[in-house]
């Protein structure tokens, strides 16, 4: 063990950050089937996905502020970003999905809503939507049809922009070569089809719960279709990380004997028994059985939240046996070190679970503010029903 | 003279950009010291070092180094066979005291002091985000704690484990070749207390440098060649084991 | 529109004025981290006024060491120094640092078991650190340059 290695230098908050965005772009990515591959059965989830993409997404920067020696010298990452650097040129594509992305998705797709909502609502209420129509109160047929053109264009170029998202995230953990457990071409590609199965199984438990909490019923076509591309976007998943599993026993090159060692011993337990097997092979398994027996609906409903909740538990552990993983082995392959999550301070374990409940609370609010429910939608007089809508 | 808009658009820019110049005074280096006359590294000479510590010692006083943590460290291995990828290596406290007393134990055993190898394609450089780490004129990777955010990636990205986060200014630190004494015709204070002269400091673009006559006439190493990062630090008599 | 002018004045007012100057990073920092204060003065200020001891190293093997890899860091003393008197050491400690035996040391370089050598006294009982061999009636005095002690003890293992 190098002596300056004993201590972690990313805790259980850089564990959190690709977490965040892998939902964030998973979320994405199945609001897109609906919008740009026109996937009908998904539709009463698309809004609720963008703003889950955008609760998460608003949330995603937190993690990082909150572990920097100096986050009050964080802007230097915009006024002087080094171009050689993954994270620098990171905080432009953040950017760059929030504001031209996301943000200006979700505003063109309810648009409509909020203008009727500005000029229907009353008090504190009507001064936040005039404020979010920002200007615009143009509700003609032709301008309708510009939003929708617009937003199809812009999901068209946000699937990549998701994509570039969490890849680059992958990135910035697979070019570090000092390190053999992260260095690999394949981490971006791994990350961002973890990133999609976080986030279609996010989004698919998200619409069982708030669904059910409305009393309403639940479109099992949905919800089945959902499930079909949360399994097929499993399989690739998990046959990448078998992949790379098997190149690397194969290979056996110099870090192989210490990582083997590694993960038999300290990362047994978040690795194999979490990750592997109940979050990656059983919901796999659950899914599949769902997808070749006839079973009833409310046993498919079951199945699919429990698969759900699995899934997201193992990406997490995923995310976790990367980053902490990547920093228990000493990098002369001689010894190995242990992670001290403490519980109360600004890297512990209480911040990181307020931050995994502050997304939803967010989410909350903008649920509140921008009804995304398919028999919520307001009906405007003579205007064709606009997207969004069933 | 009416302040219009157009004038203020152009005078508060103008104002601005002065200001910061007007608040920048900076220290200056000494005045015969030109940074481009100069291309600095180290040498080690293993088959001399006796695990003294003093190095470690010396170096902690000079730049204050904050207990637990090294800017440089001894390594002690022990090769027992054949098997030279699986040395037993120990570094009690970084060598900082020297080494306990041992039985012989048979097979192989020295002492490798380690430091910031002051990479010519230095990695913890290109993924600092924002340029608080970086390779000076005359060859030294420096780290500017005023400017320098704490995101650790640039521990992550050295593999040779040289860097770590200051726990008192919360931003990278690692050895800084005594920069503030090089440039004042000092050696650094591991190459001072060094009683046996296996540290030596070289100036690669001094002819007169005894450093080009050892790298002609011995078979010298760099640590973990095969990352190619031009390490700069030469280790003369360095077994395959060292990790 | 107005969003990117307004970011190009706060990128004028807010990054450093010597960003940029050598390269990717504050120019200004080169100069900074060079104004550190010294601690180790460097032996060739110790031998300028201590001119007896250097006298007496010269006899011996220790003449390759530096002051203050013993005596600590003394820019101070060296810089005023009446104002700070150094320490005295302990041997007991100090020597033992170089010379207790260790299986890692180089073969030739000198190294006792201390205990079985001296039964843990100190070590300046019998050697004189400036000159640490010990004065017999059969010792010459002999002056040996500090390249030619080097020449006798390199590639020793």
């Amino acid at each position: 063990m190098y002596p300056n290695e004993v201590e972690l230098q990313w805790s259980v908050l850089i564990v959190l950050y690709p977490f965040i965005t892998g939902l964030v772009a998973g979320a994405f990515i199945l609001a897109s089937l609906e919008r740009v591959f026109r996937v009908e059965a998904v539709k009463p989830t698309y809004r609720l996905a963008l703003l889950t993409a955008l609760a998460f997404l608003l949330v995603a920067p937190l993690p990082l502020q909150l572990h920097l020696g100096h986050p009050e010298r964080s802007l230097e990452m915009y006024l002087t970003p080094h171009r050689s650097s993954a994270m620098a040129m990171f905080g432009f594509v953040y950017l760059w999905y929030l504001m031209a992305v996301l943000l200006l998705e979700i505003w063109l797709d309810y648009r409509r809503d909020i203008v009727v909502k500005s000029q229907t609502t009353t008090g504190a209420a009507r001064l936040v939507y005039r404020a979010l129509t920002l200007g615009s109160s143009n509700l003609s047929e032709r301008s309708l049809r510009i939003d929708e053109r617009l937003g199809y264009f812009i999901t068209v170029i946000g699937i990549p922009s998701a994509f570039l998202l969490h890849g680059y995230v992958g990135f910035i953990f697979g070019s570090v070569k000092a390190n053999p457990w992260w260095s690999s071409p394949l981490m971006p590609i791994v990350f961002i089809f973890s990133a999609m199965v976080s986030g279609i199984a996010a989004v698919m438990l998200l619409y069982m719960l708030s669904t059910r909490l409305r009393g309403r019923e639940i479109d099992i076509r949905c919800l089945d279709k959902i499930a079909q591309y949360l399994f097929y976007t499993f399989v690739i998943d998990f046959s990448l990380e078998m992949l790379d599993l098997l190149q690397r026993i194969y290979e056996a090159d110099e870090s192989f004997r210490s990582l083997d060692f590694m993960v038999h011993t300290r990362l047994w337990k978040s690795q194999v028994i979490v990750q592997i097997l109940l979050g990656t092979v059983t919901p796999i398994a659950l899914l599949g059985l769902a997808q070749i027996l006839k079973l009833t609906d409310t046993v498919r409903k079951r199945i699919y939240g429990l698969a759900g909740c699995l899934t997201v538990v193992g990406i997490f552990a995923m995310r976790w046996n990367v980053v902490i993983g990547g920093q228990l082995f000493s990098k002369s392959f001689l010894g190995y070190t242990t992670y001290k999550m403490s519980f109360a301070t600004r890297e512990g374990m209480l911040t990181a679970i307020a931050l995994m409940i502050l997304p939803f609370g967010i989410l909350w609010v903008l649920v509140k503010l921008l009804p995304p429910w398919p028999d919520a939608a307001i009906p405007a007089a003579g205007a064709t029903p606009a997207h969004g809508t069933s | 003279m009416d302040i219009t808009r157009r004038r203020l658009l152009v005078l508060l820019p103008a104002a601005a950009v002065a200001w910061k110049y007007v608040l920048a005074g900076t220290p200056e280096l000494s005045p015969n010291y030109k940074l481009t006359e100069h291309w600095w590294t180290m040498l080690i000479d293993i088959p001399k070092c006796i695990g003294c510590g003093s190095c470690v010692r010396a170096c902690a006083e000079e730049n204050d180094v904050p207990d637990g943590f090294y800017r440089t460290w001894i390594e002690r291995y022990h090769v027992a066979d054949w098997r030279l990828e699986r040395p037993e290596v120990e570094s009690p406290n970084g060598g900082k005291q020297g080494f306990p007393p041992n039985q012989d134990a048979g097979g192989k055993n020295f002492f490798v002091p380690k430091l910031c190898n002051h990479c010519a394609d230095s990695p913890c450089t290109q993924v600092c985000p924002v340029g608080a780490t970086f390779v000076t004129p005359d060859g030294v990777v420096l780290v500017d704690k005023n400017y320098c955010l704490g995101c650790r990636y640039c521990v992550q990205a050295c593999p040779y484990g040289c860097r770590f986060i200051n726990p008192r200014t919360k931003t990278a630190e690692k050895c800084s070749l005594c920069y503030h004494r090089i440039n004042k015709g000092l050696t650094t204070a591991c190459c001072e207390v060094c009683p046996t002269g296996a540290r030596q400091l070289a100036d690669l673009k001094n002819p007169k440098d005894p450093i080009h006559e050892f790298l002609r006439t011995h078979s010298v190493q760099v640590l973990k060649p095969h990352m190619a990062t031009g390490a700069k630090v030469f280790y003369n008599g360095m077994d395959g084991s060292v990790r | 529109m107005i969003a990117l002018f307004a970011f190009v004045i706060l990128r004028a007012a807010v990054v450093p004025a010597s960003f940029g100057q050598y390269g990717h990073y504050r120019g200004a920092a080169i100069a900074e981290t060079a104004a550190r204060p010294i601690a180790f003065a460097g032996h060739d200020a110790c031998e300028a006024c201590h001119t007896d001891v250097v006298e007496q190293k010269k006899q011996g093997r220790h003449v390759v060491i530096a002051c203050e890899a013993c005596h600590g860091p003394l820019a101070k003393h060296a810089d005023d120094p009446s104002s700070v008197t150094p320490p005295k050491l302990d041997t007991a400690i100090l020597c033992a640092r170089c010379h207790e035996a260790n299986s890692a040391k180089p073969k030739g370089f000198p190294q006792v078991v201390t205990a079985d050598h001296s039964g843990g006294i100190a070590c300046d009982t019998c050697h004189q650190p400036h000159r640490p061999k010990i004065q017999t009636s059969t010792n010459e005095t002999k002056t040996e340059t500090k390249a030619e002690v080097e020449k006798k003890t390199e590639g020793k293992k």
